[in-house]
């Protein structure tokens, strides 16, 4: 799985770019997005996804579920 | 809260970007006592203060700065840029979904820069604007939670314009971290804004901070912001950098506190304090907007600022900016300069033009208050216990020179024996209140002038007149663009004249509302 942004919610505040331990976040047409095979949910670097820690719209930055689940390597 | 906070920007570098650190800890240290008034209600340092009650090496830093000289702003423009909106805190007052071309209030901002978008810009208003003599940094977001994009401005900006001011306004999470680099681009000038010294009652304030990767809620969080804070805080004094402290006034919640930030913040060395009303509207979508949380009044307001005055500077002319503000305190000329617009100038930085063209301002400056001098001096020995407000219509320049019906705001002076006194100001433009009819809109100019005795403008129709009298509001236009100062004590003398006689009644008057809405630009 990998973290994934609900863009309509999206206040487009960068906070979460400039967190993500694995630069998965961009902005791409005027909103931000996140590269699902580069996201890590933030396992080995931090307790918490990063993203939804900084985001400050609830329920924006979310778990996709349609990716496979990332594993440690 | 940076952008409440950043709601005012500043910070100033010295002209030629040299700064005698140890020197300017001395003045500061020195400037501590005297944020007292002498002779009761003469204009303390500070926001009000003139040359002649403040250290000249701590003048030379704000004279034309218009957020920390009362005076200044008068004549001097600020701009913001919106580089780095993201932030590391929630602020209850905050809500940074909302965007609307017609706000002026935190959190909210039209258009975000590149570096270099905003380094151009810069050059464009100060080609256009001449007295713009100060750029910040001032949210939305905290501009230290994205330092990246906010020193590389500086840094463009420091090349291009040297002679323009820096400043930031920060929440102050990660303001420790980041004081020397400050110092290295000459930011000599920071906004903190300060809410609370007590984790008890910042819980009632910030629901979260992210720290240290983690979200972090409740008392947890208030105690280390506020921690954070006052270490940022005597960081920037240990360094000689000026800090400014923006508190927002919150009825129930920390009103009766901000004394004791206050003193706070004034033993660690702050040298301005700004104590700014909440902006809540349920239609904002913020926490305290959406729970009824209300603002103060401005009596509530005023009597917090008289309060803390005796313990230091208080900053009472701040406008709560927008964080892509362009122009004078008061006015928005954002519109002038829109990404596209500014894409297509061609920029020419006339550094020798805007020298000549603030020689020429503080040439105005002087006479002004070579004006008010003069006519202060016929008040000399007068005394009386009368104390009251006028509203003032005015563009700059400290001149009357505003029409009543084309004012969007009203600046507020205490008129006693001591002089008049900048006390505040009130907005009243309708913009955002689509659908009231004339009648409406002098209602609302009435509430929002509400405790003042006179009205002063440069011109005023009979309807409206008329309607000021019934409501004991006297509308004054025998000062047409004059000195706003040398008016009023001219006036006030008259008044108590009429008083001494029995020609009329001094009575108290009531209490008047601050208007919650928008800032319509000025352009
Ligand atoms: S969960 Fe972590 S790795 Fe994935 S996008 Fe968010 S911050 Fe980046
Ligand atoms: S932190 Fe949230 S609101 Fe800000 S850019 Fe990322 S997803 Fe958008
Ligand atoms: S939440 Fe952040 S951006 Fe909003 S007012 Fe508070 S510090 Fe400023």
């Amino acid at each position: 799985m990998a973290y994934k942004i609900i863009g309509s919610q999206c206040t487009n505040c960068s906070g979460c770019e400039a967190e993500c331990p694995n630069l998965a976040i961009s902005e791409r047409g005027g909103t931000f997005v996140i590269d699902p095979a580069l996201c890590t949910e933030c396992i080995g670097h931090f307790d918490t996804p990063q993203c939804v820690a900084i985001c400050p719209v609830d329920n924006t930055c979310v778990i996709d579920t349609s990716v496979p689940r990332y594993h440690e390597s | 809260m940076t952008d409440l906070g950043h709601v005012l920007t500043e910070a100033f570098g010295d002209e030629d970007g040299v700064v005698d650190v140890a020197d300017v800890m001395q003045k500061m240290a020195e400037h501590k006592g005297c944020g007292t008034s002498s002779e009761g209600g003469k204009a303390s340092c500070g926001s009000s203060g003139g040359p002649e009650d403040m250290d000249p090496a701590i003048w030379e830093k704000v004279k034309n700065h218009p957020c920390y000289s009362e005076e200044a702003h008068h004549h001097y423009a600020r701009m913001h840029v919106a580089v780095a909106p993201a932030c590391n805190i929630q602020c209850n007052y905050c809500n940074r979904k909302y965007d609307c071309a017609n706000e002026s209030r935190p959190g909210v901002v039209s258009e975000k820069l590149t570096p270099t978008q905003a380094a151009k810009k810069v050059l464009a208003v100060a080609s256009t604007i001449p007295q713009m003599t100060v750029l910040g940094i001032a949210g939305p977001g905290d501009p230290l939670a994205n330092p990246a994009k906010t020193f590389e401005t500086f840094r463009q900006i420091m090349e291009a314009a040297p002679d323009i001011k820096l400043c930031l306004s920060t929440n102050g999470l990660a303001l420790p971290d980041y004081v020397d680099e400050i110092a290295k681009y000459n930011v000599d000038h920071v906004t903190i804004t300060i809410n609370m010294v007590d984790p008890e009652i910042g819980q009632h304030i910030y629901p979260w901070i992210f720290w240290e990767h983690k979200r972090i809620t409740g008392i947890e969080a208030a105690r280390i912001l506020t921690e954070r804070q006052l270490r940022g805080l005597e960081m920037l004094t240990e360094r000689g950098i000026l800090a400014k402290i923006n508190s927002v006034m919150i009825p129930g919640v920390n009103d009766q506190h901000l004394v004791e930030v206050n003193r706070a913040v004034k033993s660690r060395g702050a040298f301005l304090h700004n104590i700014m009303p909440l902006i809540s509207a349920p239609e904002h979508g913020t926490v305290f907007g959406l729970n009824g949380q209300r603002g103060p009044t401005a009596q509530e307001l005023k009597a917090l600022q008289d309060s803390c005055e005796g313990e230091m500077n208080m900053m009472r002319h701040c406008r709560q900016c927008r964080a892509d503000a362009v122009g004078l305190l008061g006015e928005d000329r954002s519109a002038e300069f829109t990404t596209d617009k500014i894409m297509e100038m061609e920029v020419e930085y006339d550094a020798a033009g805007r020298k000549a063209y603030q020689q020429a301002v503080e040439g105005e400056r002087q006479a002004k208050v070579a004006a008010r001098q003069e006519e202060l001096a016929t008040l000399g020995g007068a005394t009386s216990a009368i104390k009251l407000l006028v509203a003032v219509a005015t563009k700059g320049h400290g001149v009357i020179n505003e029409h009543f019906g084309h004012a969007k705001e009203f600046q507020v002076y205490e008129l006693s024996t001591a002089g008049a006194k900048f006390v505040g100001h009130r907005r009243v433009d309708l913009y955002c209140q689509g659908g009231y009819g004339e009648e409406d809109s002098l209602d609302t100019i009435i509430l929002a002038i509400n405790d003042c005795h006179a009205v002063f403008v440069a011109k005023i129709g009979g309807c409206p007149k008329a309607d000021l009298l019934k409501a004991g509001i006297d509308p004054v236009d025998q000062y047409a663009h004059e000195y706003i100062e040398k008016s009023a004590i001219i006036w006030f003398k008259d008044y108590l004249a009429k008083v001494e006689s029995g020609a009329i009644v001094h009575v108290e008057r009531g209490d008047a509302a601050i208007r919650q809405g928008a800032l319509l630009s000025a352009a």
